[in-house]
């Protein structure tokens, strides 16, 4: 064997593929981790960083709970520069309409063992002072926090790295081959599994993935402490979503322990330029002072886009690579002649919150063992069907 | 200005740095954001693109 063959290579120095690599080198694999530029600094530094549990779906449910579980499990080891910030979530209500979605956000969390609270005007006033006058009410998520996830993200690299793996920066993937990988720089790894976690480049390297480049943007203040305690995000997004414009923005911000406020949020699909789109910043500024009018007053420092890595239905790819023929063929894998490619991507807004329960949902399966949630709805030969029945 | 003013009451620390130095107006147009005091409550404003009122309370070394 050459020093350059691995059990497990790690396509990918994100969040998901740091995770993947510190929990495949925690189960004694060799990992090589391989980042084209820097480690967390793609979707991983553009992003908020919230470790939340969400709603949209069981499986989305199941997912974030699990990840969140285990953050809370590193708690006590995270470095400081993880910014860890359990400030936890509240969903704010405008109307009876977006109230009737607090109880039933409340019903559903109950049900499952997810401590909440509902707030009503008056209650939200006093938890958020800087909100408008006048709100409804909302819903306190106390188990939720903030993080910086660059820094989660290196401190995933130096947890595999302290327990054998090998880093490779600065040279990206050029091909999958038969034995690994064939690096731009002309290295050549080798490994029994390649997994992809290259984020919005992923169907670069696997034509075929269900992953598309959804652009965001944010806006960072300057330091203003305790103009917020909770991370705030408006229900008012459940009535956006139904409108037909490709872009859309939703109010929610964030505290962070610098006494930064981080504003977002935007969705535009199809726009592969990662410049700053002054109207849609316009746009996501006005909705937030909406909800929090003195924010007009502070100075913001930096704005910047990035790209979710976004599936068709809001779930990430975690597992074998396999995938429909164009016409009702039988399944294949996506390279040919390697047998062992996995995927761990797609993980849209979510891929902070949703990292550690990734690592885990993948390590079960390289080493085939049962996972603690189901793993069906995650796994991309899900995808297939799909395109088989439009073929 | 603000920071004409702040100057003319003999104050040249303005604010401090997030390491704790003291900090004052330094290009006087708007742009290095030195010399930022808060005003009627609203910390970072940039003294020297602020014009004076009456009552306004500035405070600084913040």
């Amino acid at each position: 064997m050459s020093s350059n063959a691995f059990d497990v290579i790690v396509i990918g120095g994100g969040i998901v593929g740091a995770a993947c690599a510190a929990e495949c080198a925690a189960e004694k694999l060799s990992v090589a981790i391989v980042e084209a530029r820097m480690i967390g600094g793609g979707a991983t530094a553009a992003g908020m960083g919230h470790v939340v549990v969400m709603d949209d779906s069981e499986a989305q449910f199941a997912l974030t709970r699990y990840s969140q579980d285990l953050w809370n499990e590193l708690r006590d080891e995270l470095p400081r520069d993880i910014e860890h910030d359990a400030c936890g979530t509240i969903w704010v209500a405008v109307d009876d309409e977006e109230m009737e979605e607090v109880f039933r956000k409340q019903r559903f969390y109950s049900e499952r063992g997810v401590a909440v609270e509902v707030l009503d005007g008056q209650a939200l006033a006093e938890a958020e002072p800087n909100l408008r006058p006048g709100l409804v009410g909302g819903l306190r998520v106390p188990g939720d926090s903030v993080i910086y996830p660059p820094c989660a993200a290196q401190f995933f690299v130096a947890r595999a790295r302290a327990r054998g793996a090998r880093l490779f920066v600065g040279s990206a993937v050029e091909t999958l081959t038969r034995e690994g990988v064939r690096l731009r720089n002309g290295t050549s790894l080798s490994a029994g599994v390649v997994v992809n976690a290259a984020g919005s480049w992923s169907p670069e390297l696997t034509p075929g993935v269900s992953v598309k480049k959804r652009k965001g943007h944010l806006v960072i203040t300057d330091r203003y402490p305790n103009f917020l305690r909770h991370q705030l995000v408006e229900l008012g997004y459940l009535k956006s979503a139904h409108s037909v414009t490709a872009d859309s923005v939703a109010f929610n911000i964030q505290p962070r322990t610098t006494g930064q406020l981080l504003i977002g949020s935007s969705r535009q699909f199809e726009v592969d330029d990662s410049r700053v789109d002054v109207s849609i910043v316009t746009r996501m500024l006005a909705r937030a002072i909406e909800y929090l009018p003195r924010l007009a007053t502070l100075s913001a420092l930096r704005t910047w886009t990035g790209f979710r890595a976004a599936t068709p239905d809001k779930l990430p790819l975690i597992g074998p690579a396999t995938v429909a023929e164009s016409s009702s063929g039988p399944e294949r894998p996506f390279a040919a002649g390697h047998e062992q490619l996995y995927l761990a991507t797609g993980h849209e807004g979510l891929g902070i919150t949703t990292s550690t329960g990734t690592a885990k949902l993948l390590v079960d399966q390289i080493l085939n063992r049962t996972s603690a949630i189901p793993i069906p709805p995650y796994l991309p030969s899900r995808m297939a069907p799909e395109t088989t029945a439009r073929a | 200005m603000v920071a004409a003013a702040v100057l003319q009451a003999g104050v040249n620390a303005f604010r401090r740095s997030v390491t704790g130095e003291l900090r004052g107006p330094l290009c006087g147009m708007g742009i290095c954001f030195e010399c930022r005091v808060s005003v009627n409550g609203v910390a970072h404003v940039r003294s020297c693109q602020t014009l004076c009122e009456h009552g306004m309370e500035v405070r600084t070394d913040e």
